[in-house]
């Protein structure tokens, strides 16, 4: 087991890390920037130490002052949380380097699924359906016309040394193919000097559906699937689980292609395979693994009773999983929203400032993960998640009434925040139903801006 | 003498991206309605216009310098 632990995060992340340590009896050091010196995780953390000026890349990405402060108060381990440093393999090599033990896989595996390309070819050599495309660059025109026998229209032609959606064409047809092919070379070679492309299949309508995943290095289990398909610019604002769009038989195929992913790259701790789900031909596609804990692993937590946080450090100390497949079942439904210091009225306007007023939901089947605290200075400086709220009930519907009882309760004053959107679509018939796709809530927001400015 | 005042709490940039140049020097004339820099807030960026035209800007924040709201940026002639 891990004697002490250093949490290289913030907010409410590593809150609920530093909770999961202190539970299971590991002495836990938080660090923070000059603008977090007050925050609720150095309160609570047994030891803080300062690691630099506000900026990010200058204290929560600095490698050298985490290990230093690592060393400096004797710890075994780094949580890296997420976001951050979390899904950076050179950060996870020097944790492992300084002789600690990272809370999370090996730079290897962070490596190998970071990659678009090899994590795509590990996923299809382990046999997790991948989106049709082409399997890596495609040469030329002709050796387009093959892969389009795949894929068929429409199909996405991107830059391979692309990213952030710069790059990308779509072709309706072969007569547009044709057109677009050669434009995105010359494209893609101007913008990257490199005019290697990639196909892949548009698949219009799809929800957003991720697996669990916790693995020891040579065994490996899921703890079924979330759906997270309420997104807004990609970021997810509201997720749940179970999946409520997912038959039996093919929630087991689709946890079970997560469970040998994870043991085919010899995966270790906590991590989640992503896919989409294409209702119509009811079907899935891998499109990555996430080798850190999530934001939205707390709805897994509430369906299953598994504190994810803690097997991961008890797998990071050593122990093999204490968990088998056959004990992991799916109790209830669980939904969670993101409260985002965000002014929905404002399209989203970043609302930073003081917590002037907290109440805090409760009662049965409601938890709150936070570093809210009455008198709380919000910082500019991060990503604007204050608080997680997450409603367990026995079924969906239940889950959405508790929901909305929960959001009627808070009261974060002094802040304007994404409250309003989720109590709107909480009320909302398509969310009601289910009937949603990953590019829902980008149409629903336009359609209600009037009323969620009034 | 005027100055222009951050209008948001964040991180003040002279520039677009770090590969490119800042919008304005030091001592560089500007117009009402000039990019003169970004303050980056909760990972969103927003660009700081000049309200009013003027000669001879010279600044107060440095690149990359966490800022109020309210606070000075530059001085205008």
């Amino acid at each position: 087991m891990l004697k002490k632990l250093l949490v290289a995060n913030r907010g409410e992340i590593a809150v609920r890390i530093i909770r999961a340590a202190q539970d299971l009896g590991i002495a836990t050091v938080a660090v923070y920037s000059a603008a977090d010196a007050g925050s609720l995780h150095v309160q609570l953390a047994d030891e803080a130490v300062n690691i630099g000026p506000p900026a990010a890349k200058k204290s929560y990405l600095n490698v050298e002052a985490i290990l230093k402060a690592a060393r400096d108060t004797g710890c075994d381990s780094v949580h890296p949380g997420y976001g951050f440093l979390a899904e950076n393999a050179a950060f996870s090599d020097a944790v492992t380097g300084a002789g600690l033990v990272f809370v999370g896989p090996s730079g290897d595996a962070i490596r190998m699924m970071g990659d678009k390309v090899s994590a795509r070819s590990a996923a299809a050599a382990a046999g997790v359906p991948v989106v049709p495309g082409s399997a890596g660059r495609v040469e030329g025109l002709k050796a387009g016309h093959e892969v389009l026998t795949e894929t068929g229209f429409p199909v996405m032609i991107k830059a391979a040394a692309g990213g952030g959606g710069r790059g990308i064409r779509i072709a309706n047809s072969l007569a547009e193919f044709e057109q677009a092919f050669p434009q995105a070379e010359a494209e893609a070679l101007a913008a990257f000097g490199d005019g290697g492309l990639y196909m892949e299949k548009v698949i219009g309508k799809a929800r957003h559906i991720e697996v669990q995943v916790l693995a020891d290095g040579s065994d490996a289990i899921h703890c079924y699937e979330r759906e997270c398909s309420l997104q807004r610019r990609r970021q997810k604002v509201w997720e749940e689980a179970p999946s409520r769009a997912l038959s039996d038989r093919l929630r087991e195929e689709l946890c079970a292609s997560a469970v040998a992913l994870a043991k085919a790259v010899k995966y270790s701790g906590a991590g989640t395979v992503e896919y989409l789900y294409d209702d119509e031909a009811d079907r899935f596609y891998f499109i990555e693994m996430n080798t850190r804990i999530q934001v939205e692993h707390p709805v897994t937590e509430a369906i299953t009773g598994i504190d994810l946080v803690a097997e991961m450090l008890r797998i990071a100390g050593g122990e093999k999983l204490r968990i088998r497949q056959g004990d992991v079942s799916v109790k209830g439904h669980a939904i969670e929203v993101r409260l985002n210091a965000e002014d929905p009225a404002k399209e989203f306007a970043p609302f930073p400032g003081q917590v002037a007023e907290l109440r805090i939901p409760g009662g049965p089947g409601v938890r709150f993960d936070s570093m809210l605290y009455q008198g709380y200075q919000v910082p500019p400086f991060y990503d604007s998640l204050l608080a997680k709220l997450i409603v367990h009930a026995e079924t969906r519907e239940a889950a959405i009434v508790r929901l909305i009882r929960a959001l009627n309760e808070l009261k974060i004053g002094g802040l304007n925040t994404t409250k309003p959107l989720f109590l709107a679509l909480a009320a909302d018939p398509a969310v009601r139903a289910g009937d949603v796709h990953t590019r829902w809530l980008e149409g629903w927001l336009i359609e209600n801006a009037a009323a969620l400015a009034g | 003498m005027a100055q222009i005042l951050s209008p948001l709490p964040g991180t003040f940039y002279r520039s677009a991206s770090p590969d490119q140049p800042p919008y304005k020097a030091d001592g560089d004339a500007v117009s009402a309605g000039d990019v003169i820099g970004l303050i980056e807030v909760m990972k969103s960026f927003h660009e700081v216009r000049a309200e009013t035209a003027g000669t001879n800007i010279r600044f107060i924040a440095d690149n990359e310098d966490p800022i109020m709201a309210g606070a000075p940026i530059a001085d205008l002639d």
